[in-house]
């Protein structure tokens, strides 16, 4: 039975891809509405790990407890970060700017962690996330299909929220025409913290379900923050259902392509992606072309 | 007039500056400030003047360092010629990067250098029959003393400020504001706005790469996470930000201020130079994004009305 193996690694790729979804899901937000991409979004979810991290070595709490901790934490954080620094930063410095002073603060923050809770490699203990269950000879992580059902969730709540509120409404309009929107009587401003805060809560949930199959370290961000822009452009840019699909889709072929290339390079097939959608699809699987 | 006076009276000194001064520590700290006053312009091209935001030019830093440093190991050239072999080697780097996202509209460079800085160091880093992998290379050649690198570097940062000077002060220097202000419009006026921005990417990437070299034969020692990490992109945006973004002068007066403090700071804590960056970085974008010397130039020559010399097409934004 040699196809098991590849099963294998298209199932686990599938269950982390969701998770990729989520964090690309957030990036595409935020990005589609006020044209900033946010390079504190991968510091985010390394926040979100930490936080399920300390939530479990602190207080014992599992996965879900952590989760409903982190999105009130990370909404308020989101809406703190486009008010205090990248709202203002945009009215006077524009697209460069929050290019730049995101980036400043991802760095900043990095380091911060790295200060504070050290360099070290930190994992929840393996009791916890090695449980598997077996299906046909497929092994499935048992903390991984529990990500994956909660990333599932959060993709289709964060979906019917955009398409059937009214605030989701208003975000949708906005991406679209800025102007138009503002004219028909949506406070940009409003919408825009909105927008950052629910990308920064995805980021930050993201990084909980993360936890238990990814090490926690100060710098693990910049790795997620390379894929979410992979799975991003992808997916084709500022498109909900492409970084859904994109990260799904990422996740199979970065599992597979891992089976057939040295451990060492395997961070490098996120960029054979990426240069292969700017070569022929720049647009992304569903964005409108760009070119 | 005026100008031409200080420019020559700043060459002088600078010339004559290791002649006065014997203190090694502070030769080093001006071979930093140059290095860097050189990082950061070259950076500041196409960062400040064109708009295109790179955090990836490490790439080009680290293949010019592992270039000259490979071509002395193996076959004796001395890095003073190999370091040109290494620009032209980031330069041609730069070109598939260039040619693959300027064409598209959209933040396209600004996302994918991040990844092309990645993956040239995970290839460096694997590649270690080639480059000693994470271990690194030692020069154990004698190079010369402390006074012979300042005067070379002396010679580097001049010939990329002449060079940067006569690119923005030319026709090109307004087809890359115009780039920077409103793409599509440029385009309407016949501004070859893709290749505009190749070719700045690859003039970028030669003098960092120059830099590379420099730092490779100063240093005596290289490793991928040395001269690949992200604190080099990281340094060269941080002297252009506070010095003033999109100004000739921004990077060196940023370098004169970023490069003592973090000599000072290295010592304290291994982190405290990344989080001093980054902290600088969100402070002055918040507080000052044009930088100091837009700010001082300004506060100079508002309250005389005199004429000021606007050739320097720059303050205008950020």
């Amino acid at each position: 039975m040699k196809i098991i193996p590849y099963i294998q690694s298209m199932v686990n790729g599938l269950l982390v891809g969701s998770l990729y979804s989520v964090i690309a899901m957030g990036l595409t937000i935020i990005f589609g509405v006020m044209r900033v991409i946010n390079m504190a979004h991968g510091e985010l979810i390394m926040l979100g790990m930490y936080v399920a991290f300390w939530a479990f070595t602190l207080f014992g709490l599992g996965q879900m407890a952590a989760l409903l901790i982190s999105l009130p934490l990370f909404l308020v954080l989101g809406a703190a970060i486009y008010g205090g620094v990248v709202s203002r930063v945009e009215r006077r410095a524009g697209e460069m700017g929050t290019l730049l002073v995101t980036a400043g603060l991802a760095y900043l923050v990095a380091n911060a962690a790295q200060l504070v809770w050290k360099a070290d490699f930190r994992s929840l203990p393996s009791a916890l996330t090695t449980r598997s269950v077996f299906l046909k000879g497929i092994s499935l992580n048992y903390s991984l299909l529990w990500a994956f059902l909660a990333a599932v969730i959060l993709t289709a709540v964060t979906y019917l929220f955009l398409i059937y509120t009214d605030a989701g409404r208003a975000i949708r309009a906005t991406a679209q025409d800025r102007e138009a929107a503002a004219l028909m009587g949506v406070q940009i401003h409003r919408v825009n913290m909105l927008a950052f805060a629910l990308g920064t809560a995805l980021a930050g949930m993201a990084g909980v379900l993360l936890t238990p199959v990814f090490y926690v370290y100060p710098y693990v961000g910049r790795v997620f923050l390379v894929k979410a822009f992979v799975v991003v452009v992808l997916g084709g840019m500022g498109s909900i259902v492409g970084a859904w699909l994109g990260g799904l889709l990422f996740g199979v072929v970065e599992s597979v392509a891992s089976m057939f290339i040295p451990s060492g390079y395997r961070d490098a097939v996120g960029l054979v992606v990426f240069l292969l959608v700017l070569l022929f699809k720049p647009s992304g699987l569903f964005g409108r072309s760009r070119v | 007039m005026r100008k031409l006076a200080l420019a020559i009276l700043a060459a002088v000194f600078l010339v004559v500056y290791p002649l006065l001064v014997h203190n090694r520590f502070f030769l080093h700290l001006s071979i930093m400030v140059l290095l860097y006053a050189l990082l950061g312009m070259s950076w500041n091209l196409l960062g400040g003047y064109t708009g295109q935001i790179s955090f990836g030019h490490a790439a080009f830093f680290g293949t010019g360092a592992y270039t000259s440093t490979l071509l002395l190991l193996r076959f004796g050239l001395s890095p003073w010629l190999g370091m040109f072999v290494g620009a032209v080697l980031a330069l041609l780097l730069s070109l598939p990067l260039g040619w693959l996202t300027f064409r598209l509209r959209g933040p396209y460079f600004a996302l994918s250098t991040l990844a092309f800085a990645e993956i040239v160091r995970v290839i460096v880093y694997n590649w270690d029959t080639l480059t000693g992998g994470g271990d690194g290379l030692n020069i154990l050649t004698d190079l010369g003393g402390v006074v012979r690198f300042y005067y070379i570097i002396l010679a580097l940062t001049v010939a990329a400020v002449l060079v940067m000077r006569a690119c923005v002060r030319s026709r090109w220097g307004y087809f890359l504001n115009a780039i920077r202000e409103d793409e599509d419009a440029a385009e309407a006026l016949g501004v070859p706005a893709t290749r505009m921005k190749v070719i700045v990417l690859a003039v970028s990437a030669f003098f960092v790469a120059l830099g590379g070299s420099f730092f490779a034969a100063y240093q005596l020692y290289i490793n991928p996470d040395l001269v690949y990490e992200s604190q080099i992109s990281i340094q060269m945006i941080v002297v252009t930000i506070v010095g003033g973004i999109g100004t000739l002068e921004g990077p060196a007066v940023g370098a004169l201020i970023i490069v003592p403090l973090s000599e000072y700071f290295r010592g304290i804590s291994p982190v405290a130079n990344p989080l001093i960056y980054g902290l600088f970085i969100v402070m002055f974008m918040l507080f000052l994004p044009e930088g100091i010397v837009s700010r001082v130039r300004r506060l100079l020559t508002r309250p005389t009305g005199a004429v000021v010399e606007e050739r320097d097409q720059v303050s205008a934004h950020i």
